[in-house]
């Protein structure tokens, strides 16, 4: 016995020194798995050390919490019904450790339970119950004895009022952070007394209240405030915000997005005095003119501006070239009216910008993307989806001047493959985007997987003359690769699966329409691929249940899976129940799939959330049997669609412009 | 109550000494002056022997029956009463008359006069009645000696409704009229008067009637005499020729700002608003609602008013007060430090449990914790702490607002819910129960 511990290196170091280690294995949670795996005390050194947790199910509640004293962070998405019970226990075993909890995707949990929460884990912070439609003010009353409750979530809490959030006010004083969209319930009064109580708020979001002009004199009185979402605001009207002369001084950040009836002439009253606003968000609001840019023309630390959806003129973007400040970001994702012109005055002022949206910015060409590519050197992120002007050339120009982009979108564009041999230049590149790119081949391909080896998103949807041998290079070129779409790309084949499997990294794999690819294939990645997450195989017509055996088998990560129009039957979806986190299932127009065998692989798989099914299956499972279903957290999505023939590319492409015409 | 009001009689005398000096800067007579110092001078010794008189009963009174102890405990009461509304009365007219100005008086007369509202809100017979259950009240519900508690709350709850009084009277007279004193013909009806609920009365029968047209009606029933158009004609018409006098009323009671003699004298406009005025100025309030047993009006229509509307606050404050109006509720949190929104019952009832055991509880401290807060305030002179210093002084608010609004207060009020109403929650009772030891047993069977 003695003898062993000498043997045992890891004795001789201290506790802190192990944990620095745990903490750098902890990307991997398969690492930290095996580790505790090696020994009785690598064991309790590991139960000591883990600070997060992320149970599946609330029935593993007891286990996990007795293993794991030192919780502080609790994140229960993935369960999708925690009773008041099962918190409870929380609240009693992490008492003063926890400091952080997450009920965003929970259902269940009451009042009660979250009174005991709040009770007994005087430590708490962070609150986050996005989602909670059910509960009251009555729930509110309880969060509000979270005295030390700094950040607090209730998006969509459709059913609260002002009186939950001014009992949130008056008991939660520390509160710094509160994000309260879609709390339709929550009106002037509320959000008043909120900014009147909480001093120390930081961060507001009320997008899609039904909030006037009369709370936001007090919310401009707030010290700390930085960042303030206003975003589908409607009551908020120019005609009265003059009465905010001096605006919001601390305020970094300002979301009026979908805000139709602010224009030029209220802006400048919510933004005066806020000089050191960094970034603004006006999208899908009025037209941005020139009266309206020159608001911001002195704010000379503004670096972000988001513009989507809006008219611009030419005008406008002239003189936002002519602003003090020096743009990292600017979106203009889907305005209508930008021009090479004023595009071309904007990106040669801004020069330093580091990300560019112009999604959908129909009108520009090549000219644009000179003058983007000539002045703004830097960027890392630029979004040119469907600029159909744009020619092909003028992609080289992007790979030859942006060589520090990460991000680059080129969906439904011109680009060829020598375009690509240029843009596989930018060796920083980890997200391509390259869907509905009629033009590439594997050459081009071949060229990113040289030249890009930190890519970790690949979208290749309906880039269909690409086969086999691309996806060979990419994968051989890019180990990290986490996400690749190969959907509707006919001509892949296993081989590409089998060399996809050399990625261990890989969390989505996304083949739909793939008629080639075969069990065999999918057994590869899911033996190669023990991350993966989501895999969508609809229309995989070879995909049997032979596919489903090794993926039930090795793929204990996967969560959600399209099985539609594949030949999977009953079997091979049972055999799925041995995956544990499986929670989002869609098996439409399964021939081989029996009432009898579904409602077994339902009973079976017993942390499923959300399965789409046929229509026809609600007549043919007992009533009972999805009332059961649904009462343990399942949502089901009944489809009725009818089958659709199989289009080519080009010629769903002309269909696509067909509708937008 | 009795220690109350000897309490009370030095300071009387201070007013007086008051009253006295400032009256000395001034040059009355001197001799009418001295006679009616003398006469209080005189009283404020009765008043001295009587309260000497009680002190040395107190001792004698242990060994009787009650009833005996309370006949002779008003008796004495009814004395002290006539004494002291004598005092008052006669310091009253020591003061000038409205012509002159006397800044330095005035306002101390002002004071004395609400005083004398306020220890004894009617001076006459049924004054002990008028005590009574208030003083039962106040000896169920609070730990402290009776009679400091009810004259502080007395006292607090006479002033703000004078004020809140006043402001409604304000409205009554039309807005922005100044009328230049002298230019209008002052009447004071006398209270006798005022209380009556006729005013005009049959000369042959003696029917009373509130309207003069309503006894010309009646008077037709006497004879065809009665019947002409002359003697159904309103009988000031015929004059509406020549500029009649602008009439203008005053209060009969001495130190109102709507008595004639006061320094900012507002006169009132019609009978009505007299009538109206003095009821609730200066009356006892008879008329309780019904429906909360807590309201109480000396004027009917108020009272009509009020019910209503009653039961209709379904704004709670954590502090037991109901507001009509969300704003109002809203605005009330944020002036005061510690006070939240009550979520009403009917919700807090569906996951009720040992939750709101728990909370039951946590408000009842805070409410306590609340009080003490405001006491803090009292001194601060702003009419709306004042105004709500009346909460504050109370002891314990349960006995001073409604149950209801106490059981909501209360978040759900432990007594109602001893047991959740779910089955699976039994286990996590007893987490959350030894999880956190600060509630009490007794909670819990």
């Amino acid at each position: 016995m003695k003898k062993q511990k000498q043997d045992n290196p890891f004795n001789l170091l201290p506790e802190e020194i192990i944990f620095i280690i745990l903490d750098l294995l902890n990307r991997n949670s398969l690492a930290i798995k095996s580790f505790s795996l090696v020994c009785k005390s690598f064991y309790a050194v590991e139960s000591k050390h883990r600070c997060s947790l992320k149970p599946l199910r609330q029935e593993r509640f007891p286990a996990l919490l007795s293993r794991y004293p030192n919780i502080t962070h609790l994140d229960l998405t993935l369960c999708s019904r925690v009773s008041d019970a099962s918190l409870s226990l929380v609240s009693h075993s992490c008492a003063s450790s926890l400091r952080s909890i997450d009920f965003s995707r929970t259902r269940l949990f009451s009042t009660y339970g979250l009174l005991g929460l709040a009770l007994n884990c005087k430590n708490i912070v962070e609150i986050d119950l996005s989602n909670a439609t059910e509960l009251k003010d009555s729930a509110m009353a309880a969060v509000a004895e979270a005295k030390n409750l700094e950040k607090l979530s209730l998006a969509r809490c459709k059913s609260i009022t002002d009186m939950g959030v001014g009992c949130v006010a008056v008991g939660c004083r520390k509160l710094r952070f509160i994000c309260l969209k879609w709390c339709f319930g929550v009106g002037d009064l509320g959000i008043g007394l909120l900014a009147v109580k909480c001093k120390h708020l930081c961060f507001l979001n009320l997008s899609y209240l039904p909030i006037t002009n009369k709370c936001l004199s007090s919310i401009s009185k707030l010290q700390h405030l930085e960042e303030l979402v206003l975003e589908g605001c409607f009551g908020i009207e120019d005609d009265s915000l003059a009465v905010l002369k001096h605006g919001c001084n601390s305020l970094k950040s300002l979301d009026v997005s979908t805000c139709q009836n602010i224009s030029h002439n209220g802006l400048p009253s919510l933004i005066n005095g806020a000089l050191g606003l960094r970034q603004l968000t006006l999208a899908h609001g009025s037209p941005v003119t020139s009266s309206l840019a020159d608001c911001l023309r002195k704010h000379s630390m503004l670096q972000s501006v988001k513009l989507d959806g809006c008219l611009v003129t030419d005008d406008g973007l002239k003189t936002i070239g002519n602003w003090c400040a020096s743009l990292r970001e600017l979106s203009l994702s889907k305005c209508s009216g930008v021009t090479d012109e004023g595009l071309s005055s904007v990106v040669t002022k801004h020069r330093d910008l580091r990300k560019l949206d112009i999604t959908c910015c129909r009108k520009i060409t090549d000219a644009s993307i000179a003058s983007i590519t000539n002045s703004c050197k830097s960027l890392t992120s630029l979004r040119v989806e469907s600029c159909t002007l744009v020619t092909r050339e003028a992609f080289v120009l992007i790979g030859q001047r942006c060589h520090l982009l990460e991000e680059l979108d080129l969906t439904d564009n011109e680009v060829d493959d020598k375009g690509l041999n240029y843009i596989s230049r930018c060796s920083e590149l980890s997200s391509l985007k390259l869907g509905i790119c009629l033009n590439i081949t594997d050459e081009g391909l071949i060229h990113i997987g040289k030249g890009c080896s930190k890519l970790v998103e690949l979208d290749l949807y309906r880039s269909e003359e690409i086969t086999d041998s691309a996806i060979l290079a990419i994968a051989q070129g890019c180990p990290g690769l986490e996400m690749i779409n190969i959907a509707y790309c006919k001509y892949i084949t296993d081989r590409s699966l089998l060399s996809l499997s050399k990625c261990p990294q890989l969390k989505m794999l996304e083949s739909r329409g793939c008629s080639l690819i075969t069990s065999l294939g999918l057994k590869a990645v899911a033996v190669g691929c023990k991350e993966l997450t989501k895999l969508d195989i609809k229309k995989c017509h070879n995909i049997d249940d032979a596919g489903m055996l090794p993926l039930a088998r090795f793929s204990q990560n996967l969560r959600q899976i399209n099985l539609s129009h594949s030949s999977v039957t009953d079997i091979g979806l049972l055999s799925l129940a041995s995956i544990s986190c499986l929670q989002n299932m869609t098996i439409l127009h399964l021939k081989g799939l029996t009432p009898a065998g579904l409602a077994a692989v339902l009973l079976a798989c017993g942390g499923l959330t959300k399965v789409k099914l046929q229509a026809t299956f609600r007549w043919l499972l007992p009533l009972r049997l999805v009332q059961y279903l649904e009462s343990r957290g399942c949502m089901f999505q009944w489809k009725d669609k009818v089958l659709q023939e199989k289009l080519d590319p080009k010629s769903w492409k002309l269909q696509l412009e067909d509708l937008m015409a | 109550m009795l220690s109350d009001n000897r309490i009370k009689a030095p300071v009387q005398d201070g007013v007086v000494n008051q009253l006295v000096q400032a009256s000395k800067v001034q040059d009355w007579d001197p001799s009418a002056m001295l006679d009616n110092l003398s006469f209080l001078e005189q009283k404020i010794h009765q008043l001295q022997d009587l309260v000497h008189l009680i002190i040395g009963r107190k001792g004698q009174v242990l060994g009787r029956p009650d009833e005996l102890v309370v006949q002779q405990q008003q008796l004495v009461t009814a004395d002290l009463t006539s004494i002291i509304v004598q005092l008052i009365s006669t310091a009253g007219s020591l003061l000038p008359s409205g012509k002159h100005t006397l800044p330095a008086a005035t306002p101390s007369l002002e004071q004395s006069g609400q005083f004398g509202g306020v220890v004894f809100p009617s001076a006459q017979g049924p004054l002990n009645d008028g005590f009574q259950p208030q003083n039962a009240g106040g000896s169920k519900v609070s730990g402290l000696p009776n009679s400091v508690d009810i004259s502080r709350k007395n006292g607090n709850e006479q002033n703000h409704i004078i004020e809140e009084h006043e402001l409604k009277d304000e409205e009554d007279v039309e807005e922005g009229e100044s009328l230049i004193p002298g230019t209008y013909e002052i009447l004071q009806l006398e209270k006798e008067e005022i209380l009556a609920p006729h005013t005009h009365f049959c000369t042959i029968c003696g029917k009373g009637f509130k309207r003069d047209a309503n006894l010309r009606m009646h008077m037709r029933g006497h004879g065809d005499e009665y019947k002409t158009p002359g003697a159904l004609a309103k009988p000031n018409k015929e004059s509406g020729s020549e500029p009649t006098i602008i009439k203008r009323y005053s209060c009969p009671y001495t130190g109102c700002k709507r008595n004639k003699d006061h320094k900012k004298f507002q006169p009132l406009k019609t009978i009505l608003c007299v009538k109206n005025h003095y009821k609730r100025t200066h009356c006892d309030k008879s008329y309780i609602c019904s429906r909360c047993n807590t309201k109480k009006f000396s004027v009917i229509a108020d009272l009509k008013t009020h019910e209503k509307h009653c039961g209709k606050d379904k704004w709670l404050c954590s502090c037991g007060t109901t507001f009509s109006r969300k704003d109002k509720l809203f605005g009330h949190i944020a002036l005061f430090q510690g006070h939240t929104p009550a979520i009403p019952l009917e919700e807090a009832k569906a996951p009720a449990g040992p939750s709101d055991q728990g909370d039951g509880n946590q408000s009842t401290n805070k409410v306590g914790s609340m009080n003490f807060n405001f006491s803090s305030n009292v001194s601060s002179e702003s009419e709306v702490q004042s105004s709500t210093d009346i909460k504050g002084s109370i002891d314990d608010p349960a006995g001073y607002f409604s149950p209801l609004s106490f059981d909501t207060c209360n978040f759900g009020g432990f007594h109602e819910f001893p047991r959740p109403p779910f089955d699976d929650s039994e286990s996590s009772l007893a987490f959350l129960l030894s999880g956190s030891c600060n509630y009490p047993q007794k909670s819990e069977d």
